[in-house]
C-alpha cells in the first residue's frame, strides 16, 4: 500500500520508514505517491445473533457439545464394528470391516472438527483484534552486539590472524566427509556393471519357452498372426530370475514370410517368418507388450513408443530411438524353437557404455 | 461479548475448585522447571488473520500428521524384504503365488489385519492429499506475491517440502513390490541410466547390482520412514518457526497496514478452528479411505519384468515427469564415438530440473527485477500483479500440459482418437500452451484492474433509470463506500526501471538487462486510483 510508506498517513506509519535511511536506493521502482486513498481504518464491528441473545447463545452450546457427543458415539461405533465385522478373506467380509471401521472414525473425528469450529465461530470472542509488526532485522544495538560476538570470538581465539590454522581446520573439514563417500561403494558389487547389462540368458542352443511355463514352443505352435511372451528354458530355476527375466523377456510372433523386411546378414535369424524381438523397451524398459496383428505393430504402453515388426523394430512413432534388438533363432532336431546365440546388442534402455 | 450473556457466576470470584487448583498446581510444577510461561505469553495470544486461502498450507500440515499416524501403524505388519515366499494368506487369487515378502506382507495387511486396509487407504489418500494441499499452498504463496521479502527464504523451504514430499511419495509407492510399483521403478531405472557418464553406476549403486535386485524395497523403505521424514519433519519445524517470526500476511482489508496483523489470537479462536479442521481433515481422509478403494495391488499382481497391462497410471503428483517423458520426439538419442547419450531421457530430466530450479528461486528473480527491498505483509491480488500473475499462468500450464500428457493414452482411447494425433497435439501445447496462457491472463489482469478502477471511481451500475427534465435518460450509478472502495485501490504502483549510469559513472549490462526487465514486468500497469481521482468533480454522476 504505497500510502504507507509516505509518511503523511498516522494510522499506517511503515516497517520501512523506521530505518529511512538504508532504504534510500532500495525502493526500486514502486511509486510512493503520497496522492493515495487513505485506509479507511476497521469496519465497525458486526454482533453476532449469539452475541445478543442469551437463548441463542444457549442454543449454540447445545448445539456444539451436540457435535461433541456424536463424537463419542462415533469412536464407540468404531469399536463396535471393528469386533463385529471380522475378516475371514472373503472380498464381502474386508469391504464391511474397513467399511464400518472406517464410518466410525470418520465420524469420531469430524464430529470433534465440526463442534469446535461451530464453537469457535458462534460463541467464541469475534473481535479481530491488532497486533504491530516490527522490522525482521534485529534492531542496530542487537546487530552491534551481534557483531561484537563475533569479533571477541575472534579475537579471543585468533580465528582470523592465524592463518596456517584456519586454513588447514577448512581443509581436514572438507576432506572429512570423503570417507563416507567411499564407504556407499559397497552399494553393490564390486564387478563392472556394463558386462553385465551386455548379456543375457539366451545362447547358442538355449530352447525358447513359454511365459511363465517355461514349456518349449515347437516351430509348428507358432500359427500365422500368433504372439507368445517367451523366456529362455531354465530361467524359472535360474538364481537370478527376476533380472535375468529383465533382460531376457522376448515376444515372438509369425508373419508370412515375404511380409519381413530382413537386412543383409540377418537372412537366418527367422525361421519361416517366426521371429523373435526383446521384449525391453530401448527407451526406459518397459515391456513392450501390446502387439498389434493387424498392422504388425508393437506399443509399449509406457511411453508409447511404437516399433514396426516388418521393418526389424524400427520405431515409428514414440520418445525411442533404437529398434528392439532381435533374437536370432531357428529349430533344433526335434522341431522346437532355440536361440542361434545371445542378442548381438544390449537389450532394453541406453546406457553409457552401451556401445564399448 | 459472549461472557456477558452467561448467567451463571464467574467461578473466579468463588474459592478455586479442586480442578483449577489442579491446574494451577500442574501449571506453577511445569514452569518452575521449564520457563514455559514466557513461550506462553508471547505466542499464546499470538494473531492469525482470517482468509480462506490461509488454509491450504494447514490441509498440508494435517494431512501429514495423518500419514505419520497411519504409517506407523503399518510399519508394525510391513516387511521391507525382497526375499521370495510362496503367498499363503487368505487372499485366494494369489495363494501359491511366489512374490516378495514386502508384497506378501502388503496383502496380508490388507486381508488379515482388521483395519489393516483401512490403515492403507488412509495413508494412501492422506498421502496424495498432501502433495495435492502443499501445490496450491504454494500457488496460493505465489500469486499473491507472499514470497516476498521477508518471505523468500521460507518459500524455499517449502518449495523443498514439495520437493521432500514427491520423494516420500514415490519412495512408499515402490514399497509394496507389486506390478505397478515395480514398472515405475523399471523407469526410474532407465531415466538414471540415461544419464550421461555415471548413469550406469548410478543404476547399480541404487539397485544394488542389477534390476530389480532384492535391495531396493529395503533401502526405498530406509529412506521412506526415517531420512526423508526427519528431513521433512526438520525442515517443517522451520517452516512454522519462520511463520512465526514473519507473521502471517494479510489482505487490504480496511484497516490492515503493511505494519499491522489483523485476526484472531491463537487462544482460544484459532487454536480452536485450527485443531478442529484438523480433526475435519483427518475424518475426510478416513471417510475417503473408507468408500473409495486406492492402490489394490492384488489385482495387480507380483512384479515381474515381463508383463504390464495398459493404461496403467502413476500417482498424480509423478504424472508430469511421465508425461515430459512420452512427449520427447523420435530419434533424440547421439552417439558420441563409443558413448551413447540418450537425450530421450536426458532432456526431458534437464528441462523438469530447470522448471522447479526457477520455482525454486523465482522470488530472488522477481526481488532482482523490481529492485524492491521493502517489507511486503499484504498479499496482493493476483490482478494487481499482472505479469506475476501471467508468468504463473504459463508455469501452471506447462505443468498441467506436461500432467495431461501422462494420460495421453486414455486420452486417446476414452476419446477414440488416435494416440499419434493426441501426442502432437500435447506436443504443440508444451509450447503454445504457457504463451496463450501468459498473454491471455495478464490481458484479463489488466482488464479487472481497469473494471476495479472503474468501479472505484463511478461507482455500480444501480438498475435505477431516471429520466431528466431534458427528456434525457440515464442510469444512476451506486457510488461504494470507503470500506468497499479500499480493497479496489489499495495495491502497489511499479513503474519501469530508468537505466541510469551506477557510482562510476558507467551503465553495466547487468543493469541493462534489469532495466529490460523492468520494463517487461511494469510496462503495462494500471495506476492505482488517487485521492484527486476520486474528489475530482465529474465522478459520480452519469
Amino acid at each position: 500500500m504505497a500510502n504507507d510508506h509516505d509518511g503523511t498517513n498516522p494510522r499506517a506509519g511503515t516497517t520501512v520508514e523506521k530505518y529511512g535511511e538504508h532504504n534510500q536506493p532500495t525502493a526500486g521502482t514502486a511509486v510512493v505517491s503520497s496522492d493515495s486513498v487513505q485506509n479507511p481504518g476497521f469496519e465497525p464491528f458486526r454482533a453476532r445473533v449469539a452475541d445478543l441473545d442469551p437463548a441463542v447463545a444457549r442454543a449454540q452450546e447445545r448445539r456444539v457439545s451436540a457435535w461433541f457427543v456424536l463424537s463419542i458415539i462415533g469412536s464407540v461405533f468404531a469399536i463396535v464394528a471393528y469386533i463385529i465385522f471380522p475378516i475371514d478373506g472373503t472380498p464381502g467380509s474386508i469391504r464391511n470391516n474397513n467399511f464400518f471401521l472406517g464410518i466410525g472414525i470418520a465420524l469420531a473425528l469430524l464430529a470433534v472438527g465440526f463442534g469446535a469450529v461451530h464453537w469457535s465461530k458462534s460463541l467464541m470472542d469475534g473481535h479481530d483484534l491488532v497486533e504491530q509488526r516490527h522490522g525482521t532485522r534485529g534492531t542496530d544495538a542487537t546487530r552491534e552486539k551481534a557483531i561484537e560476538v563475533f569479533e571477541l570470538g575472534n579475537k579471543e581465539s585468533g580465528f582470523g590472524r592465524r592463518t596456517l590454522i584456519r586454513r588447514t581446520l577448512i581443509g581436514a573439514l572438507v576432506v572429512s566427509p570423503l570417507p563416507a563417500v567411499v564407504l556407499f561403494r559397497d552399494l553393490a558389487p564390486a564387478e563392472n556393471p556394463v558386462p553385465l547389462l551386455k548379456q543375457t540368458m539366451w545362447a547358442k542352443g538355449v530352447r525358447l519357452t513359454r511365459d511363465p511355463s517355461g514349456t518349449p514352443i515347437k516351430a509348428s505352435d507358432v500359427t500365422l498372426g500368433s504372439a507368445f511372451h517367451v523366456i529362455p528354458d531354465g530361467l524359472n530355476e535360474s538364481e537370478h530370475k527376476l533380472e535375468e527375466k529383465a533382460k531376457a523377456a522376448v515376444l515372438l510372433m509369425r508373419l508370412k514370410p515375404q511380409d519381413l523386411h530382413v537386412s543383409a546378414g540377418r537372412e537366418d535369424w527367422n525361421y519361416d517368418g517366426i521371429i523373435a524381438y526383446s521384449k525391453i523397451c530401448t527407451h526406459v524398459g518397459c515391456p513392450v507388450a501390446l502387439y498389434e496383428q493387424q498392422t504388425h505393430h508393437l506399443l509399449c504402453p509406457c511411453h508409447q513408443s511404437q516399433f514396426d515388426i516388418t521393418h526389424e523394430a524400427q520405431v515409428i512413432f514414440g520418445p525411442a530411438k533404437r529398434p528392439l534388438p532381435q533374437l536370432p533363432i531357428t529349430v533344433d532336431s526335434e522341431g522346437y524353437l532355440i536361440a542361434r546365440s545371445d542378442f548381438t546388442e544390449p537389450v532394453g534402455p541406453s546406457f553409457w557404455e552401451r556401445k564399448l | 461479548m459472549s461472557t456477558s450473556t452467561d448467567e451463571r457466576p464467574a467461578t473466579s470470584e468463588l474459592e478455586p475448585t479442586r480442578g483449577q487448583r489442579f491446574t494451577g498446581w500442574a501449571a506453577n510444577y511445569v514452569d518452575e522447571r521449564t520457563s514455559i510461561s514466557g513461550l506462553v505469553k508471547e505466542l499464546g495470544r499470538k494473531i492469525f488473520p482470517d482468509h480462506w486461502s490461509f488454509m491450504l498450507g494447514e490441509v498440508a500440515l494435517y494431512s501429514f500428521i495423518v500419514i505419520l499416524l497411519s504409517g506407523t501403524f503399518m510399519t508394525f505388519f510391513f516387511q521391507a524384504s525382497m526375499v521370495p515366499v510362496l503367498y499363503d494368506g487368505s487372499y485366494v487369487p494369489l495363494k501359491g503365488i511366489e512374490m516378495s515378502a514386502a508384497m506378501a506382507s502388503t496383502l496380508d495387511l490388507s486381508f488379515d489385519i482388521r483395519g489393516g486396509l483401512l490403515m492403507r487407504q488412509v495413508h494412501h489418500w492422506a498421502a496424495l492429499l498432501f502433495v495435492a494441499s502443499i501445490g496450491l499452498h504454494m500457488l496460493r504463496i505465489f500469486f499473491t506475491g507472499a514470497f516476498r521479502k521477508p518471505r523468500e527464504i521460507n518459500w524455499v523451504i517449502g518449495f523443498l517440502l514439495f520437493i521432500l514430499a514427491m520423494a516420500e511419495g514415490f519412495t512408499g509407492y515402490s514399497l509394496p513390490d507389486d506390478l505397478l510399483s515395480g514398472n515405475g521403478l523399471r523407469i526410474i531405472d532407465g531415466l538414471v541410466k540415461g544419464i550421461p557418464i555415471i548413469g550406469t553406476w548410478i543404476s547399480y549403486l541404487l539397485f544394488g547390482g542389477e534390476f530389480p535386485g532384492e535391495d531396493v524395497v529395503g533401502r526405498f523403505y530406509v529412506l521412506h520412514i526415517l531420512l526423508l521424514p526427519a528431513i521433512l519433519v526438520a525442515a517443517l519445524g522451520v517452516h512454522m518457526l519462520l511463520l512465526v517470526i514473519n507473521k502471517h500476511t494479510q489482505f487490504a482489508v480496511p484497516g490492515r497496514t503493511n505494519d499491522n496483523v489483523v485476526g484472531v489470537p491463537i487462544m482460544p479462536v484459532f487454536a480452536a478452528k485450527a485443531g478442529g479442521f484438523f480433526f475435519i481433515i483427518f475424518g475426510v481422509i478416513v471417510l475417503i479411505a473408507s468408500l473409495f478403494q486406492i492402490n489394490p495391488i492384488w489385482t495387480y499382481g507380483p512384479y515381474d519384468p515381463s508383463p504390464v497391462s495398459a493404461g496403467t497410471q502413476p500417482d498424480w503428483y509423478i504424472g508430469f515427469a511421465d508425461g515430459a517423458l512420452r512427449l520427447v520426439p523420435p530419434g533424440w538419442e547421439l552417439e558420441l564415438g563409443p558413448f551413447t547419450l540418450s537425450l530421450n531421457v536426458f532432456i526431458p530430466v534437464v528441462v523438469l530440473g530447470l522448471f522447479i530450479v526457477v520455482v525454486a528461486i523465482y522470488p530472488f528473480i522477481e526481488a532482482w527485477i523490481t529492485g524492491d527491498k521493502r517489507e511486503h505483509h499484504i498479499a496482493d491480488r493476483p490482478r494487481n500483479a499482472p505479469t506475476r500473475t501471467a508468468i504463473g499462468a504459463a508455469g501452471v500450464s506447462f505443468y498441467a500440459v506436461m500432467w495431461a500428457a501422462a494420460s495421453s493414452d486414455l486420452i486417446a482411447t476414452h476419446f477414440k482418437l488416435s494416440i499419434e494425433n493426441v501426442t502432437h497435439v500435447i506436443q504443440a501445447l508444451l509450447i503454445l500452451g504457457p504463451i496463450i496462457a501468459y498473454i491471455v491472463t495478464k490481458r484479463v489482469c489488466l482488464a479487472l484492474q481497469k473494471k476495479d478502477r472503474e468501479i472505484a471511481l463511478h461507482g455500480y451500475e444501480s438498475g435505477r433509470i431516471v429520466r431528466l427534465p431534458g427528456g434525457e435518460y440515464i442510469e444512476v450509478h451506486e457510488q461504494l463506500d470507503e470500506y468497499e472502495r479500499w480493497k479496489l485501490v489499495s495495491y502497489e504502483d511499479y513503474k519501469p526501471l530508468m537505466l541510469r549510469p551506477n557510482a562510476k559513472g558507467r551503465i553495466t549490462a547487468g543493469e541493462r538487462l534489469r532495466a529490460r526487465a523492468s520494463n517487461w514486468f511494469f510496462e503495462d500497469r494500471i495506476a492505482p486510483v488517487t485521492r484527486t481521482d476520486i474528489e475530482k468533480p465529474g465522478h459520480g454522476e452519469h
